[in-house]
């Protein structure tokens, strides 16, 4: 199996996972999806500067084979924004939690939560 | 000297923003003064700027010396110069509202999430740097985040939640439109990829698009555009109405990244993948029109009516833009500062409203209240403003937008929508502005004064948007003719490109 394809069914498969995660009606699995997401995007970012084992991600006249430094650098960066991001929405929805009592993203409970004391 | 002044729009919130933290509950005077003077600081940078590139040059700063395409650029253009003067005035403006109306209490580390919010508003209208624009982005969300919570309250937190995710997934197709157009173009330097796209193979032609238009749905999320547009009136009618009315500008940085793109990469010289983008706009900005003006009539509160004039002039500005004519272009230019300070106008307006009524945000008839006459004024001045009724800037504005419209195929489109619009927006406006003050009389009784009533200082910021209005509609002339100077150098970008690649100041 090639790097290519595991690498792409992988950005697929998170993707897809993470889409249906994020239309859900709670706030947990919501978050979780977020997660997937730019996990998803992250990979995809590598890919970009197209897949090379094995080489140095630095530039150099005498260096025949590179790997593209620069999305490792655009993706640490991601990686830093979406970890913060993620606490936030975490803290966030634990606070929505308490004040409203529901997890749902609308804010609107469920029956049986109403029911619940 | 100057050329380090570019600069400072970014460096300057962020160093204060850092710096008021030290000043809370007891010396919140103190952080007040320094808040309020950076942004005065601010708005002469900025005027300083506007003046160095209204004579046509482009300036570039390389930050930390590392020139382009690989170190990180700023660039001042006549557009850009624009944004951050308006940014700036309408900062200090709503500063001086927060600080009148005391909102600043209600919440911790306020005069650090604003400044943070300028930060990430200027870092966007400066860079000229596709990753960067993404990072500005980053800055100004998380402190909207913050500034939109601020005052709490279970509303304002479900309504956030909902903000934060959408903005989050945003991100998210954000990232991958900048991996497409790397991967295809091998740079991130917006004026680089303005001279790689026309060079590629025609097999790339498919990703470049794609990547194309997932950029420009993450921009039109945050300009509101139709089918994106349903987080807005939530969002904004749910946060304090003076932080909306500093958000009034954060539609406008989904207007500036649209027109700096298409623009600058996707314009006339990127051969088969010229303005890729164009065709889907258009409608898009039509619908959001028609919408917004519509849910002038149909939104129940007051706040919500403000959100949704926002969504309707943005979308008017909007189809300006999206024609990609020069003459259209600079019609925009000109509505754009119009539009922006108009929403928040009645932003800061409904804020003072609501504080006296009664019945609060929602549009019923209560009963009268102490201080409706000059409030009515503001009111009828700020939706005659918005709908561009004359005799302010706005009127000018539509004005000009219907002439450029005049030689496209589209025009009975963007005239039919533009005229009936305007009158469904009157429409609205006047029932909200009669149930807020000519029904309360008849149902009698004295007018109920609260506690607050005496505090003229808070009139002071929507009378001086209005004030600026006026000075927009006296100076048209100046206005009308650097707007056209704006659009001139947009669309010919050669200037552009050769002040960021050519090593700059």
């Amino acid at each position: 199996m090639s790097l290519e394809l595991l690498v792409a069914s992988t950005v697929g498969v998170l993707t897809a996972a993470g889409i249906y995660l994020c239309l859900r009606g709670r706030t947990f699995p919501v978050v979780l999806g977020l997660a997937m997401l730019s996990y998803a995007t992250n990979v995809f970012l590598f890919s970009m500067g197209r897949l090379v084992v094995n080489q140095p991600p630095i530039f150099d006249k005498a260096m025949s084979d590179y790997t593209d430094p620069l999305p490792q650098a655009l993706v640490l960066t991601a990686i830093v924004i979406a970890f913060g991001m993620t606490a936030l929405v975490v803290v966030l929805a634990l606070r929505t939690y308490l004040e409203t009592g529901t997890d749902q993203v609308d804010g609107i409970p469920t029956p049986d939560e109403r029911d619940e004391p | 000297m100057i050329a380090h002044l570019i600069a400072a729009p970014v460096l300057l919130p962020a160093v204060v923003a850092a710096l008021i933290m030290l000043f809370r509950r007891r010396t919140l005077r103190i952080g007040r003064s320094v808040s309020l003077a950076s942004c005065l600081a601010l708005v002469v940078i900025a005027a300083l700027l506007m003046r160095e590139a209204s004579n046509g040059t482009v300036v570039s700063y390389a930050l930390g010396d590392w020139h382009a395409p690989f170190g990180i650029i700023l660039v001042v253009d006549r557009l850009s110069a624009m944004m951050l003067l308006l940014t700036s005035v309408l900062s200090l403006i709503v500063l001086g509202h927060v600080v009148a109306t005391d909102l600043d209490r209600r919440g911790w580390h306020f005069h650090s999430l604003f400044h943070f919010q300028l930060l990430g508003l200027n870092g966007a209208f400066l860079t000229g740097d596709i990753f960067n624009l993404f990072v500005f982005f980053e800055v100004l969300l998380i402190a909207s985040y913050g500034l939109m919570l601020h005052g709490q309250g279970a509303d304002r937190l479900k309504a956030g939640v909902q903000y934060v995710i959408i903005n989050l997934v945003g991100s998210t197709l954000f990232l991958i439109g900048i991996g497409i157009l790397y991967g295809v173009t091998g740079t991130l330097n917006l004026a680089d990829m303005a001279i790689r796209v026309p060079e590629l193979p025609a097999s790339d032609l498919g990703l470049l698009q794609a990547g194309a238009l997932l950029l420009i749905s993450v921009f039109a999320l945050k300009a509101a555009l139709l089918p994106l547009h349903l987080w807005l009136p939530r969002t904004y009618a749910n946060a304090a109405p003076a932080v909306a009315a500093l958000f009034a500008i954060m539609t406008k940085v989904g207007v500036y990244s649209i027109i700096r793109v298409v623009t600058l990469v996707f314009g006339a010289a990127a051969g088969s993948a010229a303005w890729a983008p164009a065709p889907w706009l258009l409608p898009a900005a039509l619908l959001t029109t028609v919408i917004g003006f519509l849910g002038l009539i149909a939104s129940r509160g007051l706040r919500e009516l403000a959100a949704f004039a926002l969504i309707g002039s943005t979308g008017t500005l909007l189809i300006a833009v999206t024609l990609f004519d020069t003459n259209a272009m600079a019609a925009a230019l000109y509505y754009l500062p119009h539009t922006t300070i108009a929403a928040a106008t009645l932003f800061l307006v409904t804020d003072l409203i609501i504080k006296r009524r009664d019945g609060g945000d929602r549009l019923i008839v209560g009963q009268r209240f102490a201080g409706s006459e000059p409030l009515s004024l503001l009111f009828i001045l700020g939706a005659v403003a918005l709908v561009g009724l004359p005799p302010l800037s706005g009127f000018i504005g539509k004005l000009l937008i219907l002439e450029a419209a005049m030689p496209f195929a589209s025009a009975p489109w963007v005239w039919a929508t533009i005229l009936i619009t305007t009158f469904i927006g009157i429409v609205g406006l006047a029932r909200a502005g009669s149930t807020l003050f000519w029904k309360p009389a008849a149902v009698g009784g004295e007018p109920n004064p609260p506690a607050r009533a005496k505090r003229p200082a808070e009139f002071a910021a929507p009378a001086l948007l209005l004030a600026l209005l006026a000075a927009l509609t006296l100076l048209a002339g100046p206005a009308t003719s650097y707007a056209e100077a704006a659009a001139v150098q947009l669309f010919d970008p050669a200037a552009y490109v050769d002040s960021v690649l050519g090593g700059g100041g």
